[in-house]
């Protein structure tokens, strides 16, 4: 057991930082919350430089073969800067299921063009009416020839408005798991994008397909075989997404911290006040258990051991105690924290959406019920 | 980062696990909640000794194992997972040993480390007083040089060890002129002195696992008096990271834990087994996610130990939030059992061995042992978070 980084490890998360405090000071993420794209271009292709898009790729590809623990580093410093970049979707429910599932062509084809930077991805999963489980896709593709023809409608699908491509789960059969996922080209003919307006302005899409024709080569992992892709895609989505928590809470806690104590009421700091310092112990307990929870479940990925439980674990956990954390953040902070002058509504909203994720706090703790013997 | 054991680890885990098994196929003694402190069976004590699972992580020079923290760990974990009676040993193994081997002389270090490992050493703690709870520092028992030896006036409280113990760790003023902090020792001293007397003291559930300690003209040698003269105050607030951190904080009541699960499994109500309520396996799965978080919290205690840190904010985190996780459980299983919840262990219809109501009652003094979650909470916002005293 061994619970510190690697000094790599340390240097990559300084770096990072480093990098994100010059890049994505506040004034740019509020400025990209505006913005059509929701992302900077030419920061992306910095990121790319620095060989963050490729991390987790093997080096054929045009990675530098780091494992997921190493990405989960970079993932809390982007949650600690509230990064506005399609990173994750590109990423973890893009590049790392065609690296796990892809064909060699398709893994030569794609791989490459996420790490420089050229491509975006996203995956269009889930739909009007959600679900857990593989029925709740309704989406259709029928085979036609060399070719099949998606219909049907996603979504809160991230960043879609600006993917290249689109991992997209339809239904190739009616057997219950009969899910196929395709690669498919977000410019196609047919494939419709409208951006949805959400807590924390991130471009979440409505994407409709239309007799959207793709070939057959764009299925990846297997027809009728999409399924256990797209869970696995899923768990490493929430895992990332436990990790950026970890970021986020630091960041809470710092400004809290610094806030009660700069803050004066009755002649003294507001954190002189006991009730004041048992909130601030109780969001620290809640920002440890969340750090322990998401590196294990981060390790637990890279490590490529049996990865539900851990995961289920800090999901659930980050799920049950984000309300109560910023419930506390927002009253240390008093009424200038339910400002927009104040920074911490970008945590608060963003904390909201990485909470949702793919899977809710019941669905995991359905997880770990069921490894509990409960049947 | 590693969050697995060594095969080294796992191995003794499954020795512990078997050893624990069998014992409980003998017959020998029945899985209880708060058998670690309550439960006292010093031929289950020399059991464990002759395994070598007492003081495993003080060095091989005092018959110990030179293993580590983690490897005590795992021993705890499986001992309370069982609930075995350890209770004769528990805190000589936990702190008392580790206290002499910071602290003790090397002949005191050669008295006490022998026995404690052999298991013949069962230690109370005297450290509350009536009028010094979370206040320790204002404690009133004097201990006044006399030649080579102390002597002793006063009355501790909440002692721990029942009957069985044959040795008290005492903290008391040595110098009565300076701050309340500056003035306090330490004792390890046998219970046989004269002019000690210790009465029960009967908890809300019962039992007599602690007592009133009085000490009236007690000579004691100077031998007892552990580490510096006026520095008892300094050592004990080191020391209780290991008294806070341990697993006995998180699950003094996984047999009840356990037990509601396996009741949960079996048990039928309207057709289908209660496991398939799904407020109850929600509610359950709640809390074995926050069981889960509690271990992280107690292995990163036992990891920063390892690294010859003192983790005393870490081990008050694990403390506050482990035991009000398990008030929790008792308080889900009275909820679950319904009027069953209330019946008591001797109670012919009582379920899971009327665990749930004796637990719910016990555990209200989890969160008081060792230090209260508010002094807790004081120590994190304090000298964790920085915030002003």
């Amino acid at each position: 057991m061994n619970l510190s980084l690697s000094e790599e490890q340390e240097i990559l998360k300084q770096s990072a930082r480093d990098f994100l405090e010059e890049k994505c000071p506040k004034s740019f993420v509020k400025q990209m919350e505006q913005d059509e794209k929701g992302y900077s271009p030419e920061l992306w292709q910095e990121m790319a430089d620095l060989g963050w898009m490729g991390l987790v790729f093997p080096e054929q590809y045009g990675g530098s073969e780091m494992s997921f623990l190493d990405l989960s580093v970079l993932l809390e410093e982007m949650g600690r800067a509230c990064l506005p970049a399609p990173f994750v979707s590109t990423v973890v429910l893009g590049g790392l299921p065609i690296m796990d599932a892809g064909s060699e062509e398709q893994k030569g084809k794609y791989l490459p063009e996420i790490a420089s930077g050229k491509a975006i991805f996203s995956m269009a999963l889930i739909e009007p009416e959600l679900g857990y489980e593989p029925t709740a896709v309704k989406a259709r593709a029928k085979a036609e020839g060399d070719s099949f023809v998606i219909n049907g409608t996603k979504l809160f699908v991230p960043y879609a408005s600006v993917a290249d491509y689109l991992l997209v789960a339809a239904r190739t059969s009616d057997a219950a798991d009969g899910v196929t996922v395709f690669i498919v080209d977000a410019k196609s003919a047919g494939v419709k994008v409208s951006p949805l307006s959400t807590m924390a302005h991130e471009k979440l899409s409505e994407v409709v397909f239309e007799n959207v024709k793709v070939s057959k080569g764009s299925v990846l992992g297997g027809l009728n075989q999409g399924w256990p892709v797209v869970q696995k895609a899923w768990e490493k989505n929430d895992a990332a997404g436990c990790c950026e928590m970890v970021g986020n809470f630091q960041w809470v806690m710092e400004d809290t911290i610094s806030y009660v104590l700069d803050r004066k009421q009755f002649g003294k700091p507001i954190g002189s006040f006991q009730i004041l310092q048992h909130y601030c112990a109780d969001m620290s307990t809640y920002l440890e258990g969340t750090k322990l929870a998401a590196h294990q479940a981060a390790w637990a990925v890279s490590e490529g051991v049996s990865t539900a439980k851990p995961v289920a674990v800090a999901k659930a956990w980050v799920n049950q105690v984000t309300a109560t954390f910023f419930n506390l953040a927002h009253q240390m902070h008093g009424a200038m924290g339910v400002t927009v002058e104040h920074d911490l509504h970008y945590y608060t909203t963003r904390a909201k959406t990485v909470e949702r994720g793919y899977g809710e706090g019941n669905y995991y703790r359905e997880v770990v019920a069921k490894g509990m013997g409960l049947g | 980062m590693d969050f697995s054991f060594t095969e080294a680890q796992e191995k003794l885990r499954k020795e512990v696990r078997d050893f624990l098994e069998d014992e409980i196929k003998q017959g020998l003694w029945k899985p209880s909640c708060d058998a670690w402190i309550q439960d006292y069976d010093p031929a289950f004590t020399k059991r464990v000794a002759a395994k070598g699972w007492i003081g495993l992580s003080w060095p091989r020079e005092y018959g110990g194992q030179g293993l580590g923290h983690v490897e005590r760990m795992i021993v705890t974990e499986e001992m309370l997972r069982y609930g075995a009676p350890a209770a004769c040993h528990w805190f000589s193994d936990r702190q008392i040993g580790g206290s002499v081997l910071q602290y003790g002389t090397e002949e005191q270090k050669e008295y006490f480390l022998p026995k404690i490992i052999k298991g013949e050493l069962y230690c109370g703690l005297g450290m509350s007083e009536t009028e010094s709870g979370s206040d320790l520092a204002s404690l009133k028992t004097k201990a006044v040089a006399d030649g080579d030896d102390y002597i002793i006036n006063g009355q501790k409280t909440w002692t721990s060890g029942g009957s069985f113990i044959n040795y008290v760790y005492l903290l008391a003023r040595t110098d009565q002129e300076v701050a309340k902090h500056k003035g306090i020792s330490e004792f390890i001293m046998p219970l046989d002195l004269k002019g000690i007397s210790r009465i029960p003291m009967v908890d809300v559930t019962g039992t007599e696992a602690w007592n009133d300690v009085f000490f009236d003209n007690v000579r004691t040698p100077s031998k007892y008096r552990i580490g510096g003269l006026n520095k008892g105050f300094y050592h004990v607030m080191e020391q209780l990271a290991f008294e806070r951190s341990g697993m006995e904080r998180l699950m003094g009541n996984y047999p009840l834990f356990d037990g509601l699960i396996k009741f949960v499994i079996e048990t039928k109500y309207n057709g289908k087994t209660l496991a398939h309520d799904d407020v109850i396996r929600q509610k359950l799965a709640q809390l074995q996610v926050e069981f889960e978080v509690g271990r992280l919290f107690m292995y990163r205690v036992a990891m920063a130990m390892e690294a010859g840190k003192t983790p005393t904010v870490e081990a008050c985190m694990s403390k506050a939030y482990a035991t009000a996780f398990e008030q929790r459980v008792a308080n889900f299983a009275v909820e679950v059992l319904g009027p069953y919840g209330l019946l008591w262990m001797d109670s012919k219809c009582a379920k899971i061995g009327g665990m749930a109501a004796h637990s719910y009652l016990g555990s209200k003094g989890y969160s008081l042992q060792a230090g209260a979650s508010e002094i807790l909470k004081n120590i994190i916002a304090q000298r964790g978070l920085g915030l002003p005293a």
